[in-house]
Formats: C-alpha cells, structure tokens, sequence
C-alpha cells in the first residue's frame, strides 16, 4: 500500500530541501496517486510493454509522481535528492528517461492525446492493458484536450480512464474566476464519456471507483475528482501563492504537524 | 507525389504490421489504397492535427510506426508544439508527411501555401528532414526512410506527375544528387519544385552555360560536407526552393559557406517580403516569386553577368 500521507510527506521535504514551489498541485493529488500506484496500474515493472500506462499530463505536479514512484522502489532515496538540482533527471516536470515515468509532460493539454494514443495502441496489440491519464481541471482550457476527448469517445476507448484533479484552481485564480469550466462532469458526458463524480482524497473509494469501471458502459472512463489544493496543510488550502511560493522554516514544520492528520 | 508516397507506404505496411496512417481529415483521392488494404491500421481522427500527433506519439511508444498525414501548413504548423515536445524529446518514431509545399495549393490561398515548414524542422535537430523532388524519387525516399529510429518529416509533393530529368528515382538519405558537371554555376533545389530548376538547366545550356544541379532531398541529417565539397568549386550558387529564404535550404547554403569561408556568393532564390493577399495557380505564383524556369533562367544570366540586384 501507497498512503496520500507519505507522498505528502515526501512533497514537502523534497519541496524544503529544493526551496521550490508547486506544492499545492501536488498536494491536492496524492490520494489519487496513492490509488493509482498503490492498487491500480498493473504491470511487471517499468519495462514491462503489458503494463498500464499512466500520463501525468499535469506534470506540474510532478514531485508527487516521483515519491509514488520511489515508494514503488523504481526512484531511489539518493535520486530523490536531487529534486531539481543541477545536473538532476528530476525536474519540475517528468521526463519519460526516468523509469515509470511513461511520459514527458509539462505543456498542458498534451497528456491526453498521448493517451489516446497508448489506449488505441493497446486495443490494436490485443492487450487488456489500460491507460491513465491525470489532468488538471485548468486543463480543461486546452482546446487540444477536448479534441481528444471526442476521438476517445468516437473510438469507444474503455480502456482509457482519465482523472480530472478538480481543485478549482489555476495559475493566476481560481478556474470559476478565469475560464469558468463547470457544469463539467457534464460536459464530459456530453462528449460521450463515462462519469463518475468522486472524491479525490478518498483512496479506498478511487480504488472501489476505478474498480467498477470494468463492468459499465462500453465508453472512456473519466472520474471528476473533487480534490482541494494544497490538501492536508491548513494554510495552503485553496490558496493561489502556493502555486508557485516555497516554505520558510515554520511553514514546513507546521505543514508537516498539519499533514498528521493524513495518516 | 503522394500517389508515390501512398503507393510506397502500401507496400511497407504488407510488410510490417506496425506501420500505421492517421489524417486529419484530408488525402481524398491520395489516401485510399492505403485505407483500403488495411481499414484497421488507417484512422482520421478528425479535422484536429494537435490531436494527429499526440495520438501517433501514444501509438508510438508502444512500438508502432504512425504516420501523419495534412497538408504541410498544417502538418507542421498546427501540432508544432506536439512534435517537439512528444515526439523529439521522447524521440519516438512518428512520421509528420506534409503535403503540397510551396504552392501547389496555389488558388486556396495563403492559409494553404506552405512555406515555413522545412525552417520549422530544420530547427528540431532529431527530425530527420526530406523533401523529395520528383513522383520516382518520393517512392524510393519513403522505402529508405520508413522505419529510421526517430520522428521524420516528410514535405511531399501533390502533383504525381513531376519527373526530374536524370534523377531516375535515386534517393540517399543525407546526399544530395548531383546532376550535370557544369563548372560555371550551381544550381541548388529542394522539394517539388526542382523541376523548375532542372527546367532552367535546360535553358541555360541553350544559352551555352554549362551548370550543375544540385538536388537537395535530405535537409536533416545534414548534408553539409557534401555541400561544402561542391560549393569550394563554384564561384556562384544559386538556391532554389519554395519556401522563405530564410530556415531553409538557401539558410542552409550561406551557413555552409560562411562556416567555412568559402569564396562562393549564395543567391537564395525563395519568397521573401510579407505575405500579400494575391494568390493564383502554382504556376503564376511561382512566377511572381522567381521559381520558375524562365524566372531563374533569368536570374543565372543576370548573376553571372554581375547585374543581378
């Protein structure tokens, strides 16, 4: 098992240690991440070509990803201290060279044509594998998103699950301010998708959720994952500047007392 | 010439299951045989060329060989981002095919004259380049290149009947084809419009001015010593292509001779200024900027006579 705790955990030294920012985006999806790599993705290991797959397509957040896939054993603790170092793999965004990371993300809208590439890939090898794609509720901005949408949908991938990280934030406010997306979960299901509202934070319920998805209908899969940014430290949450500010001292000792109550 | 590429790509994929086509909704008339042959490795994802690439780029990464199909303006243009940051930095095998450069969709107008492409990729050193000259040399450049390790582009012409004197189909990936030995100028082309070029060789050798032409297929990987063998034994050089003289071939040529001081003067033939309104058939258009054979005919005479401005 993968707990949201200890990725959090591990977001937060790692953000210390670099000094760099981030930290609510990867914060609001460590449950989702505890469920993806703690019971979900299914596979021998980073190489095997059976695996799932899993874009990040907010890869942003990608510190998150990285303590997932070192609590899996594929990133070593000395790797991880690295995070954003000269001369590191491991950067602000993932890069597909990393073992477990499928692939290299940082433009959003990106991740979910590739995607839907690697779930028409698997249906055409005859593979039962699946592909999971993360996503930023922001992201619903991209216009090439939704273009995949619709050939996801067109193509009736069932084994293209994709998770929405709906924390109603984005770089400069929060989306219902920017670009309002909402009624969402019914855009998507306009779009001929499969819709689950979920919470995201709740990672029995994401693994019970992704579970079910084997016997509904014949469509993509996608699970609105109302999450909170900066989830699990009180005086992160919903706010815009930890987007992009790091810790002093004392936010990190009292974000590391908060995300006690994680556990 | 995508008759060629379409006719070549058929072949290829009998052979190897991992070769796939995706459009964004174009290739009417070009694209059937393929769609045909094999209904389940052909897919139009729709009028979204973004989509286009990122999808190849998925398909890639579990080991097929995707090839994606619109017009060169929007091939390059539209997925741009796509292609380098999921295909070059992945380095997957995906295939960009460009069709009609220059202005082979002449009266369509501006929106449908490609003319930047080859700069775009010219800049992605990983992209291998080719921008075949002729219906026979497409075929044998997709069976060359097909299966090579990382993303290619491919600016392939539309009209199937284009024949380069001489070239006989022959393709090396990275050589330019050398046609003639004329020693008192060289003529440089790439792309379609090489028969223009080859056409102004005719003329000039009416004219007693022995030339000799260059056909520059392959832009990436790139072609630079054989360019500079050829360039040190010219006084003047001539290049050829329709696309802006700046990223592309004629760039390629001033950076060969400026890098290593040769005494050769570059004349880029190509459309410069801003783009206007005025559009037309390939032919007038090519006219307007130069690219015809008695355009360049001119040119030639005029630049070997020292009163080209």
């Amino acid at each position: 098992m993968i707990s949201a705790y200890d990725i959090s955990k591990i977001v937060l030294e790692q953000s210390m240690r670099a000094k760099v920012g981030h930290i609510g985006s990867s914060l609001s999806i460590a449950g989702i991440l505890a469920a993806l790599f703690g019971g979900v993705l299914e596979g021998k290991g980073p190489d095997d070509p059976d695996r799932d797959r899993f874009v990040l397509s907010k890869g942003h957040a990608a510190l998150a990803l990285y303590a997932a896939l070192h609590l899996r054993g594929w990133i070593s603790a000395e790797a991880m201290n690295t995070y954003c170092a000269d001369g590191s793999m491991l950067g602000v965004h993932p890069d597909s060279e990393l073992a477990g990371v499928d692939f290299s993300t940082g433009s959003l809208g990106h991740g979910l044509p590739l995607a839907v590439g690697a779930a028409l890939a698997a249906r055409m090898q005859r593979s039962d594998r699946r592909c999971f794609v993360l996503v930023s509720d922001a992201e619903c901005n991209e216009g090439s998103l939704w273009e995949a949408v619709m050939l996801a949908a067109h193509q009736h991938l069932s084994n293209l699950v994709a998770i929405v990280d709906m924390n109603g934030q984005q770089a400069l406010g929060y989306t219902k301010d920017v670009l309002s997306l909402e009624p969402l979960p019914a855009k998507w299901q306009a779009f001929g998708w499969d819709v689950l509202e979920v919470d995201g934070h709740d990672v029995a319920g994401l693994i019970r959720a992704i579970e079910s998805l084997k016997t509904r209908a014949h469509a993509p899969h996608v699970l609105i994952a109302r999450t909170e940014f900066g989830h699990g430290v009180s005086y992160m949450r919903s706010q815009i500047k930890w987007h992009y500010l790091p810790m002093s001292e004392a936010d990190y000792e009292d974000a590391l007392k908060d995300i006690e109550t994680l556990r | 010439m995508r008759g060629a590429f379409v006719r070549g790509l058929v072949d290829i994929a009998r052979e190897d299951e991992r070769v796939v086509l995706l459009t964004a909704d174009l290739g009417f008339m070009a694209l059937e045989p393929f769609a045909e042959a094999y209904p389940e490795r052909f897919l139009n994802v729709g009028v979204a060329e973004q989509d286009m690439v990122g999808v190849a780029c998925g398909l890639a990464e579990a080991g097929f060989l995707p090839f994606c199909y619109s017009i060169a303006t929007f091939a390059s243009m539209r997925g741009y981002e796509f292609i380098r940051s999921a295909a070059v930095l992945h380095r997957l095998p995906i295939r960009v095919v460009g069709v009609g450069g220059g202005f082979e969709y002449g009266p369509a107008g501006a929106s449908h004259h490609g003319l930047e492409d080859i700069g775009l990729m010219r800049l992605q050193p990983q992209i291998c380049l080719i921008a075949p000259a002729d219906y026979s040399q497409t075929l044998s450049a997709v069976k060359a290149t097909w299966d090579l390790p990382g993303p290619v582009y491919y600016r392939i012409g539309k009209d199937d009947r284009r024949k380069v004197p001489g070239l006989d189909g022959h393709f090396e990936l990275g050589k330019p084809d050398v046609l003639g030995d004329g020693a008192d100028l060289l003529l440089l082309s790439t792309g379609a419009v090489s028969v223009e070029a080859a056409g102004a060789v005719q003329k000039l050798a009416a004219k007693g001015v022995r030339t000799t032409l260059a056909i520059v297929s392959t832009l990436n990987p790139s072609p630079g010593a054989d360019l500079l063998a050829l360039l040190g034994d010219f006084p003047v050089a001539i290049t050829v292509e329709a696309h802006r003289v700046s990223g592309g071939l004629g760039s390629l040529v001033c950076e060969v001779i400026a890098e290593n001081r040769l005494r050769c003067q570059a004349v880029r033939v190509g459309v410069s200024g801003p783009p206007t309104a005025v559009t037309g058939s390939e032919a007038y258009l090519l006219r307007r900027h130069g690219l015809d054979r008695d355009s360049l005919t001119t040119t030639a005479l005029n630049v070997l006579a020292g009163t080209y401005a």
